[in-house]
């Protein structure tokens, strides 16, 4: 271990955003599924949402006085790092039901872990977010595991 | 499904040229404004990348496609894990393809790996992918 991780910051996992409510609209799957380039009629007619589409649906819609320069928001689940420049991640989805018009969603977002490597150029730090998404009846849709790394 | 899935079919390839107009109308649906992805001056001379940088998740859904496309209405995707390793550019043909790494017949469940890769044959984006077919 390298000791980039104080107990303060590792004081911040569990660590969850206000639950985000929205709703999904038949115009918002067409344009998704257009976006990215889909060629099924299910999609683009938007009877039901492509996989993936609750990243379209839950990413942050936030005042662009609050971007940085470089057009990013800063995620407030997230503490202070003391490592800052972001490397790959990976994603970890799991489908439970579809996404259809007219539904509504609820997204929560809990920063579930904080760990540290050692890799071939240094020290890199990890951290995962869990994002859940419900229905109003309460059962899970998507749930999704963020893996992020900086060094 | 026609026909049957076995372990090691090759699903049928897809390649995506990374159009610029696509970029713009990706970013705009998910609102977002990192400038790697439209602005040329930002991209090249303040990150230092060779061009435009294809939105990363726009990767992770051509992996799903390839599946999606050959399930058709026989099944549907259950999960997937991913990883952005190697970026793509503006202006590159990549392309994105799988294989049945397993198969339950008797559940009718599958995994498959899949990838995107650019025109040197370096993986951009793995991936594995769990299906269920109907019963």
């Amino acid at each position: 271990m390298t000791g980039l991780l104080s107990p303060e910051l590792l004081s911040h996992i569990g660590r969850q955003t206000d639950p985000q409510r929205e709703i999904v609209t038949r115009r918002d799957i067409r344009k998704y599924a257009v976006a990215t380039g889909s060629r099924l009629p299910k999609y683009l007619d938007g009877d039901v949402a492509p996989p993936l589409f609750h990243l379209h649906l839950f990413w942050d819609v936030v005042p662009l006085d609050t971007l940085s320069p470089d057009g990013v928001f800063t995620d407030r689940l997230l503490p202070k790092f003391p490592l800052e420049k972001a490397m790959a991640g990976g994603l970890d989805i799991q489908y439970h039901q579809p996404i259809r018009p007219g539904d509504w969603l609820t997204a929560t977002r809990t920063l579930s872990n904080i760990y540290e490597k050692v890799g071939r150029s240094g020290a890199l730090i990890f951290y995962e977010v869990m994002m859940d998404i419900r229905n109003d009846a309460g059962s899970l849709v998507v749930s999704e595991k963020t893996t992020r790394i900086l060094r | 499904m026609n026909p049957e899935p076995a372990i090691g079919m090759a699903l049928p390839e897809r390649h995506h040229h990374c159009d610029v107009v696509q970029q713009m109308l990706y970013n705009a649906s998910l609102w977002n404004g990192h400038r790697i992805h439209f602005d040329m001056p930002y991209a090249t001379e303040v990150e230092g990348y060779p061009g435009l940088v294809v939105a990363g998740p726009l990767l992770g859904d051509w992996l799903h496609q390839i599946v999606d496309e050959w399930l058709g209405d026989a099944g549907m995707i259950t999960g997937i894990e991913y990883s952005n390793r190697v970026a793509a550019f503006v202006g590159e043909t990549v392309t994105a393809g799988g294989t049945v790494t397993q198969y339950d017949p008797e559940k009718g469940s599958l995994t498959l790996e899949v990838f995107v890769k650019n025109d040197r044959d370096e993986v951009l984006a793995p991936g594995i992918i769990t299906a269920q077919l109907q019963r």
